[in-house]
C-alpha cells in the first residue's frame, strides 16, 4: 500500500512485465553518498532500465536567493556542492560581479584562482576515493582524505572555516591571506605530487578497479553534448571544452595548463580525466602562488573600497561607519536592471548562475544551473545493459551531489 | 551572423534582440518558439541546451506578461551562446517540448513545471521532478510565500505497520 503512494504507475507496470523485476536502490544506501533513489528494472542481473527519483534534499535554495542579498546568499550556495564549497561561492560571485560590472583586483583574482583549483583537487579526490570505497577498496579513500585534510586547513587559515567557508564577497574576499597561508599552499604544492603518485598507483593500476570501470557506463560524444553534459563527464567522452580556456575568467589567462580529455566515454575514462586534472590544477596553483600580486583585495566603488577589514570595524568608529555605508540597503553598489548568465568551470562541470536583477542588491531570480542535474538525467542512458554491480561505479563516476541536484 | 540568419529564415516574425555584457538575447513569440529552437539546433549548430528556466514577472514594474521562459543555447565547438526567451500568461501556460531537439531538456522542463507550472506539451515523461507528485502549488512563483503553505506539516505519515 505504502509503495503505491510513492511509486508512479508506470513503474508498477514495468514490474509486472514478464521476466523482469524491480529493485529499489536508495534513498538510504551507502553508495548514493547522500539521498537519492533509483528504481532499477532488472532482467536477472542486467539493468534494463533505471529511473532516478530525486528531490529528497530539495530545500528551496533558489527561493532563498530571492530574499537574501548578494553577500548573504553566499552562505547558501556553499551548501550546494558541499564537496567543493568554495567553487560554488566563486561561481556565484562571478555571476554577481558580471551583472554589476566589477573587474576584480589582481590579488583577489589570484587568490580565488588558487582556491578554485584547490577545490578541484578537493572534489576529485573525494569522488575517486569514495568510488573506490564503494567498489571495495578502503585504502585509497584514506589516502585521499589525508590530502583533503591539508586543503581543509588551508581553507581554515584563510577564512576561519574548514568547510562552509563563505569566503568571497561581491568585489573581493572576506579577509586577505597571510604569509603563513602562502607557506601552507607552497607546502601543499610540494607534498601533493608524492601523495598523488601513491593514490594513483592504488587506484588507476588496481586490477579490480580497472576491470570494474573499463567499458562500463558508456556515453558517446553526441549523447554527452545533446544531454548537456559538461566538465569531466563530457571531456571523458571526447568533448574538448573547458570554460577556463574557452571563456577565461579570474586569472586563468595568465597560466599555462592543459585541458584533459579522454576518448573512452566509460567510467575509467572519467576517472582518468579527473586524475589528470588534479595534476594540471597543482600546476596552476604553483604558478599562481609564486606570482601572487600584492595590493588590495577589494575593488573601489564610488570612492568606497568594498568592505573594510574586520579589525578596523570592531576597533574604530571610522571603520564601523565605513562598514555601515557598505551594508545598508540603500547605500550598496548600483545594480543594473538586467539579467545575466555567467558560468565557471566547477570541478563537476559548468556551474552557471542566471541572475535577474531589479536594481536592488538582491536577486529577483537566482537560478542555479547545477552540473549534477544534467549528468544524473543521463544516468539511465549510461546504465542500460550494464550489470547491477555497475550501478555504484557509474554513480561514483558522474559524481552526483544530491544537495546540488535538488537544491 | 546568427541574427541575420534567423531574420532571413523567419521573415514574417518579429524578434526583439538585445545585448548585455556580450550575451545575445532574443525574445520570440511562443507560437514560433519550437521552430526557432529547431532551426538553431539543426542549421545554426547550437548543439547543447545549457539551461532552461523561467522567471515570474509578477513583481516586475511595467511587465506586461507574467512568465518568461528562457532557453540558454550553446555551440560546444565554438563556445557561441544564445539566449532565447518567450513570454506566456495564465491560463495558457503551455509550450512545446524541446526534448525532441535536445535530450537534455528532459529534466530541465520537468523542473520548470515543478517550480512554475509551465506545461511542456509532448514531453515523454511529464511529471514533477523534485517535489512530491501530490504537491499542489508551484513554489518559485512570486505569489507563493517563502514559508510555504503548511505542506510540510501535512505530509502523509506512513507507519511501519501499514507498510
Amino acid at each position: 500500500m505504502a509503495l503505491e503512494l510513492i511509486d508512479s504507475p508506470d513503474l508498477m507496470d514495468a514490474q509486472k512485465r514478464e521476466g523482469s523485476w524491480t529493485l529499489n536502490f536508495g534513498p538510504q544506501h551507502p553508495a548514493t553518498h547522500t539521498t537519492l533513489r533509483l528504481v532499477l528494472q532488472l532482467d536477472g542481473e542486467t539493468v534494463v532500465d533505471a529511473e532516478p527519483d530525486i528531490g529528497f534534499l530539495h530545500s528551496g535554495f533558489e527561493k532563498l536567493g530571492e530574499s537574501l542579498d548578494f553577500n548573504q546568499y553566499v552562505t547558501i550556495v556553499d551548501r550546494m556542492n558541499y564537496i567543493s564549497p568554495m567553487a560554488n561561492e566563486i561561481a556565484w560571485h562571478h555571476a554577481v560581479e558580471k551583472l554589476i560590472g566589477i573587474d576584480l583586483t589582481p590579488r583577489c583574482k589570484y587568490i580565488r584562482t588558487i582556491f578554485a583549483e584547490l577545490m578541484r583537487i578537493h572534489d576529485h579526490l573525494l569522488c575517486l576515493g569514495a568510488c573506490v570505497l564503494d567498489l571495495g577498496g578502503v585504502t585509497a579513500f584514506m589516502y585521499a582524505f589525508n590530502e583533503r585534510e591539508a586543503i581543509y586547513e588551508i581553507c581554515e587559515r584563510a577564512s576561519g572555516q574548514r568547510f562552509h567557508t563563505s569566503y568571497t564577497r561581491v568585489g573581493g574576499l572576506l579577509y586577505d591571506v597571510t604569509d603563513d597561508w602562502v607557506a601552507m599552499v607552497r607546502k601543499f604544492v610540494k607534498s601533493f605530487p608524492r601523495a598523488y603518485d601513491d593514490f594513483s598507483g592504488l587506484v588507476m593500476k588496481n586490477r579490480i578497479f580497472v576491470e570494474r570501470t573499463r567499458g562500463v557506463g558508456l556515453l558517446t560524444r553526441e549523447q554527452a553534448i545533446a544531454g548537456g553534459a559538461t566538465g569531466p563527464v563530457a571531456r571523458a567522452s571526447g568533448v574538448e571544452r573547458d570554460l577556463r580556456r574557452d571563456e577565461p575568467y579570474l586569472a586563468y589567462n595568465d597560466f599555462d595548463f592543459d585541458i584533459c580529455c579522454a576518448r573512452g566515454g566509460d567510467c575509467y575514462a572519467r576517472f582518468q580525466v579527473r586524475m589528470m586534472e588534479m595534476q594540471q590544477s597543482i600546476k596552476i596553483i604553483e604558478q599562481a602562488i609564486e606570482n601572487l600580486p600584492g595590493g588590495p583585495i577589494f575593488v573601489e566603488d564610488n570612492g568606497k573600497s568594498g568592505l573594510p577589514d574586520k579589525t578596523e570595524v570592531y576597533r574604530s568608529i571610522e571603520g564601523l561607519i565605513h562598514h555601515f555605508e557598505n551594508i545598508m540597503p540603500n547605500r550598496q553598489m548600483d545594480v543594473p536592471n538586467e539579467s545575466i548568465y555567467a558560468a565557471t568551470e566547477s570541478p563537476n562541470g559548468e556551474l552557471g548562475y542566471y541572475i535577474v536583477g531589479n536594481g536592488t542588491f538582491k536577486a529577483y531570480r537566482a537560478r542555479t544551473r547545477p552540473p549534477s542535474l544534467l549528468h544524473f538525467a543521463l544516468f539511465p542512458l549510461m546504465m542500460r545493459g550494464c550489470m547491477l554491480s555497475d550501478v555504484v561505479a557509474v554513480l561514483g563516476s558522474i559524481n552526483i551531489i544530491a544537495a546540488e541536484l535538488d537544491r | 551572423m546568427v541574427e541575420s540568419a534567423i531574420a532571413e529564415k523567419f521573415a514574417t516574425t518579429k524578434f526583439a534582440w538585445s545585448e548585455f555584457r556580450d550575451q545575445k538575447r532574443v525574445v520570440v513569440p511562443a507560437e514560433r518558439l519550437w521552430d526557432l529552437l529547431k532551426f538553431c539546433c539543426t542549421e545554426l549548430k547550437f548543439n547543447q541546451l545549457t539551461d532552461l528556466t523561467a522567471v515570474d514577472h509578477l513583481e516586475t514594474p511595467d511587465a506586461t506578461d507574467r512568465f518568461e521562459v528562457v532557453y540558454f543555447l550553446l555551440e560546444v565547438e565554438s563556445g557561441k551562446r544564445l539566449q532565447i526567451s518567450t513570454f506566456i500568461n495564465e491560463p495558457d501556460l503551455v509550450l512545446p517540448t524541446a526534448t525532441n531537439i535536445w535530450s537534455g531538456a528532459d529534466w530541465l522542463e520537468r523542473e520548470c513545471y515543478d517550480m512554475f507550472g509551465v506545461v511542456f506539451k509532448g514531453h515523454p515523461n511529464f511529471k514533477r521532478l523534485l517535489l512530491p507528485q501530490e504537491f499542489a502549488s508551484f513554489p518559485l512563483r512570486k505569489d507563493y510565500p517563502q514559508q510555504g503553505r503548511g505542506e510540510r506539516h501535512n505530509f502523509p505519515v506512513i507507519t511501519r505497520a501499514e507498510g
